[in-house]
């Protein structure tokens, strides 16, 4: 009974507003309402922004080593100070950005795609290709997934891959590591959505299994996807940060916010010069946080089952 | 005091995205000691939102009970505090409701459920509990008691299940038995047992029952009195034989046409035209106006009142005024 | 007599019943157990029965979205379960299905147009340009307005939606349409438009409905031919008029008694059976009523009644008729 305002649509009012109003349109509108996630998703956007158009405007470069000016304290001319090359840690911060931003997401599309790939063909064809694709799933899932990168990174390390190189590296590595959860929680929504009965209705009609696919199947998938996908990111990010600040991911001198948090190994860089690891930590917690609660928000707008 | 409970002038609203909606709207009726009195109207209608907000069950943020009386033997219920409420809810008015699978507990068994009011509202012993217990599954007419005390919900089919429910509804001799849509997800040779059952209670133990259904035949089988909701408001209440045989209300008329009678097939059934108005767009007008067949121009504008014609009967319709009539 | 439209052979339908481990078939739930049905064109026959009647699954079966266990069921002549994938989709078009809960069988992310277009053009049926000239053509032969056409599922309200799964079924113009419980989720008023939306469309294409219902008094009024199930079995079949008026098998009196009807004063000579309906997975020896039925004596115990015709055109499984 109290759900059925929502259901009800009046005749008279449907006429006199011809307005189309598409799911995704009235998920917007329900997500700007929440004021928590709209925040985080402007300080993503602001991440992104300040790390892809920042350096630009920056006068120095990020190899640019500079004797003179080693290990300076923030001042005016580097904001953030220098380090012990005397390279100025806020262009490194933002170029880190760069790097780690461009890892998180490009390894989530990555994983996101496997997964999904492989879940949907799981959960719609179901009998073998189903064991198959989770068996191997359920195997990677089974080894813990920080030190099978370690071992990984450590094996990059031995076989000495060009640092240029090593980037793309870890992001496969990522994305190896990311999809077997994915894969579990599109195939669980699959076989589920098969269940339905606007399904059963796809097969009466005699439809083609690419359009009860990609036309019923996935559209119903997506809102999830977007769900995890985004929350994957901050994941990412995470997981290239651990990797690279125990120098297994992307090595210096290309500057990540993993690999520069590793000045706080050093005794006297950790006491004493503070704005050489607060910034990228920083960068990576306001980054990851801002991810999640704005994924949280999305959730709550396109995830189904938290609609009543 | 003749009356089992007394509702005046209630309003519960519910908030949603969109606006608020009026679920009730200003409804008064009464329950007199020992009648059924059935609440009847399709969904939306607010028949259910009126026996939740007499059971203090319409909770805050999203609906509030917005104005009204509700007099249970003389003290009013909505201004109970919890503590008061909560001794009268299950123990003097119970309740019980379409789904009895979902409001039973699964992990527990079904005797150790129908004790648990027994013990709290009676403050009976454990012993003396179970004994009661048995009893009463014994008088929902389920046979083998004791084995069924012992079992849990998911043993039991939908039928069973809603005998329990009643069983439990009736462990503390409520005076007013609740019963929102009771037999509606039963099967009809389920459902007549059960209501067959629900009479031979009332008559036994004196109890009054307001039930709230959508099916004109329990209301007809049931009922002593009528009240028949639509878009929260009542449009006609009367005496169960009056109002079949002489519906007032356009609406009443047509719900009763329109619904296909063993052994009375017509070749086509009347049907009242258009759907429900949107609860949250519901202009100063008969609600039920742009689907009747007699609309004036007055049913547009204004909303008519409840008004007596007859005896036992009441209804909310311009074409019973007389003022509108004479002009 | 014409060939019928479709032709329902001793149809049986087990579910397994597995435990432990190793998914060991410790029994058979006999959903469906021995049923035939002849329909013809522009017929309408009525499926009666309660809950675990195996009523829903006899017409998911002659869909084949369940494999049957023995039997035959024909559709124009074709055996519907040896068909190919590509032949049965061929022929899918010509037997649809209309669902009980209109909110659940339609796609919440497609639009109404595509919904009901899409298996047109899935099938071939028209070409890109006249797919929405016919899709407006059933929107509004469904009592639906053409600006609704772009919307999607959940503006609507069940009606609506029922009468958007109706369109979606009669774009394909079907010959059988197996409507399973269409009008039980709906309110009475709404039921009434449906009813009569059923009678018109059956009067303007000819179609022929197997109508599965549990409620007599929809039942009554659609269907021609009416069939009452229980437990699995089909216990009496009938014109409609000779079943309403003399019901042989007591369940069929039974159920007849039990419907509540809109009349006060009306005080019937009801049958209120004892007892719960029987677990499908465990149903009783013999006529599977016995145990409910007022009028049981020690054969029905043993031995299961047969099938046979008592009357013209009506059929009875019962030791007492």
């Amino acid at each position: 009974m109290i759900t059925t305002p929502t259901k009800l649509v009046n005749a008279k009012r449907t006429k006199d507003s011809p307005v189309k109003s598409s799911l995704f349109r009235q998920s917007i509108r329900k997500l700007s309402k929440n004021k928590l996630a709209v925040s985080g998703f402007v300080v993503v956007i602001l991440m992104f922004v300040a790390c892809f158009i920042g350096p630009l405007f920056s006068p120095y470069t990020d190899n640019k080593i500079n004797m003179a000016m080693m290990n300076k304290a923030p001042h005016l001319k580097h904001w953030l100070g220098t380090d012990a090359l005397g390279r100025d840690v806020l262009t490194r911060v933002l170029l880190a950005g760069r790097i780690s931003l461009t890892v998180g997401l490009a390894s989530m599309m990555l994983s996101v795609f496997i997964g999904s790939l492989l879940g949907a063909l799981a959960g719609y064809y179901r009998g073998i290709v189903d064991q198959i694709i989770m068996r191997i799933a359920d195997l990677l899932l089974t080894i813990p997934s920080l030190p099978l990168l370690f071992i990984f990174g450590a094996l990059l390390s031995e076989w000495k891959i060009p640092t240029d190189y090593r980037m793309y590296i870890v992001m496969l590595m990522l994305s190896f590591v990311g999809w077997p959860g994915l894969a579990r929680m599109v195939r669980g929504q699959m076989l589920s959505l098969r269940e339905r009965e606007f399904m059963q209705a796809a097969v009466v009609l005699g439809l083609r299994d690419r359009r009860k696919l990609f036309n019923h199947l996935l559209p119903n998938i997506v809102p999830l996807l977007i769900v995890i996908a985004t929350l994957n990111i901050g994941g990412a990010i995470l997981s290239e940060s651990v990797l690279s600040f125990f120098g297994l991911g992307v090595m210096p001198p290309t500057p990540t916010w993993g690999n520069m948090i590793d000045a706080a190994n050093n005794m006297i860089d950790f006491q004493e010069r503070p704005w050489l690891w607060i910034p990228p930590g920083f960068s990576i917690f306001a980054t990851v946080i801002a991810i999640n609660i704005f994924g949280d928000g999305l959730r709550d707008v396109l995830d189904p089952k938290q609609k009543r | 005091m003749d009356n089992s409970i007394e509702i005046d002038h209630l309003s519960t609203y519910f908030y949603t995205e969109e606006g608020a909606v009026k679920a009730v709207d200003d409804v008064s009726f009464r329950v007199p000691l020992g009648q059924t009195v059935c609440i009847v109207g399709e969904s939306g209608c607010g028949k259910s939102v009126t026996a939740m907000s007499i059971m203090g069950l319409v909770e805050e943020p999203g609906g509030k009970v917005i104005s009204g009386k509700i007099d249970f033997s003389g003290e009013d219920l909505l201004k109970l505090d919890k503590h008061s409420l909560r001794s009268i809810r299950g123990n003097e008015i119970a309740m019980i409701f379409q789904e009895p699978m979902s409001s039973l507990n699964p992990v527990m068994k079904i005797g150790e459920q129908i004790m648990e009011p027994l013990i709290i509202h009676l403050k009976m012993s454990k012993k003396q509990a179970r004994t009661r217990a048995i009893e009463l599954i014994e008088q929902v007419g389920i046979s083998r008691p004791e084995q069924i005390a012992d079992s849990y919900p998911h043993e039991l089919s939908g039928g069973m299940l809603q005998r329990i429910m009643i069983a439990i509804a009736i462990s503390c001799n409520p005076k007013l038995l609740i019963a929102d849509e009771p037999t509606t997800a039963l099967d009809v040779t389920i459902q007549a047992q059960i209501l067959d059952m629900l009479r031979d209670i009332k008559t036994n133990s004196n109890m009054s029952i307001l039930l709230i259904t959508h099916d004109l035949g329990v209301v007809a089988e049931m009922a002593d009195y009528v009240i028949v909701m639509y878009s929260g408001k009542i449009v006609e209440e009367g005496e169960v034989v009056e109002l079949f045989e002489r519906p007032k209300h356009p609406y009443t008329k047509g719900l009763l046409k329109s619904k296909p009678i063993i052994n009375q097939r017509l070749e086509e059934l009347y049907s009242i035209p258009g759907q429900v108005p949107n609860p949250l767009d519901l202009q100063e007008s008969c609600y039920f106006h742009d689907r009747c067949e007699q609309c004036m121009s007055i049913c547009q504008t204004k909303q008519p009142q409840l008004q007596e014609v007859g005896t036992q009967q009441k209804v909310a319709c311009w074409l019973y005024e007389e003022a509108v009539a004479h002009v | 007599m014409s060939e019928p439209l479709l032709e329902v052979n001793h149809l049986k339908k087990y579910f397994p019943i597995t435990k432990g481990l190793l998914n060991r078939t410790v029994g058979h739930v006999k959903a469906v157990d021995d049923i035939s049905i002849t329909l013809q064109p522009g017929e309408t026959f009525g499926l009666v029965g309660e809950s675990g009647s195996g009523k829903s699954t006899v017409g998911r079966t002659i869909l084949r979205l369940t494999d049957k266990t023995e039997g035959e069921i024909k559709f124009k002549g074709l055996d519907i379960h040896n068909l190919s994938p590509s032949e049965l989709r061929a022929i899918r078009p010509k037997m649809q299905l209309i669902f009980q809960d209109p909110y659940s069988s339609l796609n919440p992310r497609v639009r109404v147009g595509d919904a009901i277009g899409e298996a047109l053009l899935d099938h071939g049926l028209t070409s890109k340009g006249e797919v929405r000239d016919r899709v407006l053509d059933a929107l509004v032969s469904c009592g639906l307005s053409s600006y609704h056409i772009d919307r999607f599922p959940h503006e609507f309200s069940g009606g609506q939606r029922q009468r958007i799964g109706i369109a979606r079924a009669l774009v394909l113009n079907p010959e059988l349409i197996i409507a399973d419980e269409p009008v039980s989720a709906l309110d009475v008023s709404i039921q009434a438009q449906i009813i009569n939306l059923f009678s018109k469309l059956q009067e303007t294409r000819g179609l022929a409905y197997l109508f599965i219902s549990h409620d007599l008094s929809v039942v009554e009024h659609l269907c021609s031919r009416i069939g009452v199930m229980y437990l699995g079995s089909m216990v009496e079949t009938a014109s409609r008029d000779e079943l309403f008026r003399n019901p042989l098998h007591p369940y069929t009196k039974a159920l007849l008694s039990a419907v509540p009807v809109p009349i006060p004063k009306l005080k019937r000579d009801r049958i209120v059976l004892k007892g719960d309906i029987p677990s499908p997975a465990n149903p009783p020896s013999g006529c599977k009523f016995h145990t409910r039925c007022p009028y049981a004596v020690d054969i029905c115990k043993h031995q299961i009644p047969e099938f046979r015709e008592v009357g013209s055109q009506h059929h009875v499984a019962c030791h007492l008729v």
